[in-house]
């Protein structure tokens, strides 16, 4: 896999990172070296391997349906940059 | 040229669990904001969530009762994007593994019974509620309803128009309330629904551009919204246009949609199994155990009250189609009330008397037994049915039983014959007239007759036997 400079762009668009020019110039050949360090897993032979989607093999870590105490609401919005009426103001964000 | 509307419906639908989805904060709406909030849901770093096996059962409940295929080995995965009412800049859903998939519902349409698809039903957290200022310059957020748990169904494009998108979604909600699994409140938000809607010409097989509909808050605003796309595309296709594959608002106070001028790239969630999560296998032991929890569905109760108890395909219909009523209706014939006549009172006083107080049958003032005493006193002629429909409604108002309330108000009906009789002499002495045009061929005498005994027992008198008393009296002057 080659990451482009426009992979870091549109990586960093999505993570809503402002980046320079210069860090994503930077940055590209660094993920490819990370990428293909990480892509030696590849030529391992998996054909006796059930898939899996975790690393741990435990099943139903479940909890019951009873109430825990939560936190008080001065607690919760204490780090919040602004709040107003008990609620966290953010800057205005409109669906379209 | 002739189109065909697809429709297919996404409907999200709030748990009726205790706590949130992974935490163990209230899920409760209308409390005061933020205060159901912790750690968890708040997505601070370091904490891991842990999840509500409550919320696995009623999500396995309803994919069971919507007839799905169950994936035993279930996963979460976390669906990226930054908005303000998601503080962990994730949501944790299921991706390419829904706990139940390939599914449906019947609906009847025009006395045809057809299957709408559910291509998956999938477990996943619900986001905060942002409330937008209205000079547009700032949002608040409240994060009570983060992390409350949330089954996303989605349907097949099956549903070929806006009144099929309506009784699917009056079908669906039945079941998922019969099987106790949300309150499926539209107006409150427990139950949403999106739609996505499209044209072609009829007789081809691929689909037209769709719109998505968001923002109705009732099954009937569904409709409505359906309709005027429908409409709207038709338009555009009709002057040779092509439709815009966008997301359109549902404005109700002109019962329109409207562009949401969405930014049109494409949403990149790049899903992936959340690691904090371990998989969650559902055995059969499990998956029966869900299954008993199912009780008899709407469908199959409405087939049994018109094969048993011999009530039209309406009567059956609108008892079965809320738990409550069908609970209420059946706990009456348990009383020993006979079905015909259960179904009257259910249909008729009972329902009109909650209607107009807007109550739900759950908060009926009159509990069945109350209702079945009542109509056990009607029955035995102790008072008249229009005397039963008065002390029905004096029941509703105080929450007395029917028995004291015909004692309070001297209700009781006169069927004592000799008693009667001596007031039958009199009014006969007292309407020569009317008799002498009975007796003269005018038969319609008799009713004025009946009538004035009524006045003279202050309606108390069963006019079943006033009729009959008063035929024999008067076939006596004949002879």
């Amino acid at each position: 896999m080659d990451i482009t400079e426009d992979t870091v762009r549109q990586v960093a668009k999505l993570a809503r990172l402002a980046m320079t020019d210069e860090e994503v110039h930077a940055m590209a050949p660094e993920l490819n070296d990370i990428l293909s360090y990480a892509q030696q897993l590849q030529k391992v032979s998996l054909e006796d391997v059930e898939p899996t989607s975790h690393s741990q093999l435990l099943t139903n870590a479940l909890r019951v349906d009873s109430p825990k105490p939560s936190l008080a609401r001065e607690e919760a919005l204490r780090n919040a940059p602004d709040s107003d009426e008990g609620q966290i103001r953010v800057p205005a964000v409109l669906e379209g | 040229m002739n189109y065909e509307t697809v429709i297919g419906l996404e409907v999200h639908v709030e748990l009726k669990t205790k706590t949130k989805i992974f935490c163990g904060c209230r899920n409760a709406s209308g409390a005061e904001p933020n205060t159901h909030v912790c750690p968890v849901c708040l997505g601070h770093p370091g904490t891991l969530p842990v999840l509500n096996e409550e919320a696995v059962d009623l999500a396995l409940r309803a994919a069971l009762a919507l007839h799905c295929h169950i994936n035993q080995d279930n996963k979460f995965d976390r669906k990226n994007y930054f908005y303000p009412d998601l503080p962990k800049g994730y949501q944790i859903s299921q991706y390419d593994r829904p706990i139940g998939e390939h599914g449906y519902v019947t609906i009847e349409v025009g006395g045809v019974e057809k299957r709408i698809g559910i291509t998956r039903l999938h477990l996943e957290e619900d986001a905060g509620k942002s409330t937008h200022s209205i000079d547009g310059t700032h949002t608040l957020v409240d994060y009570n309803r983060t992390g409350v748990p949330l089954v996303e169904i989605v349907s097949e494009p099956d549903i070929r128009s806006p009144e099929e998108a309506r009784l699917y979604l009056e079908a669906l909600r039945s079941i998922l309330l019969y099987c106790r699994v949300s309150d499926c409140k539209m107006e409150e938000g427990s139950l949403r629904c999106d739609a996505n809607i499209s044209l072609r010409p009829l007789g081809s097989e691929t689909f037209g551009n769709k719109a998505e509909l968001k923002n109705m808050n009732s099954f009937r605003n569904v409709e409505r919204g359906l309709e005027h796309e429908v409409v709207r595309q038709t338009a555009v296709l009709s002057s040779g246009g092509t439709v815009v594959q966008e997301t359109r608002r549902f404005d109700e106070a002109t019962q329109t949609t409207l562009s949401m001028r969405s930014k049109e790239e494409a949403h990149d969630y790049r899903y992936f199994a959340d690691p904090d999560l371990v998989r969650v296998h559902i055995d059969d032991v499990w998956m029966e155990s869900a299954r008993a929890q199912i009780p008899e569905l709407p469908q199959a109760k409405m087939a049994r009250y018109r094969r048993d108890y011999e009530l039209s395909a309406y009567d059956a219909g609108v008892l079965t189609a809320e738990v409550e009523v069908a609970r209420y209706f059946e706990e009456l014939i348990a009383g020993g009330v006979p079905a015909k006549t259960a179904s009257n009172w259910v249909m008729g006083d009972l329902l009109a008397y909650l209607n107009s107080t807007h109550r739900t049958m759950d908060q009926s003032p009159v509990s069945p037994a109350q209702l079945a005493a009542l109509i056990g006193e009607i029955e035995s002629n102790r008072i008249s049915l229009k005397q039963g429909r008065e002390v029905f409604r004096l029941m509703a108002e105080s929450g007395k039983s029917a028995a004291a309330i015909i004692e309070e108000r001297g209700m009781v009906q006169l069927s004592d014959e000799s008693a009667l009789g001596s007031i039958l002499d009199e009014v006969l002495a007292n309407n020569p007239k009317s008799v002498e045009d009975y007796l003269g061929g005018k038969e319609k005498a008799l009713a004025a007759l009946v009538g004035q005994t009524m006045k003279a027992t202050k309606g108390q008198a069963n006019p079943g036997i006033v009729n009959k008393l008063l035929l024999e009296k008067l076939a006596g002057k004949k002879g």
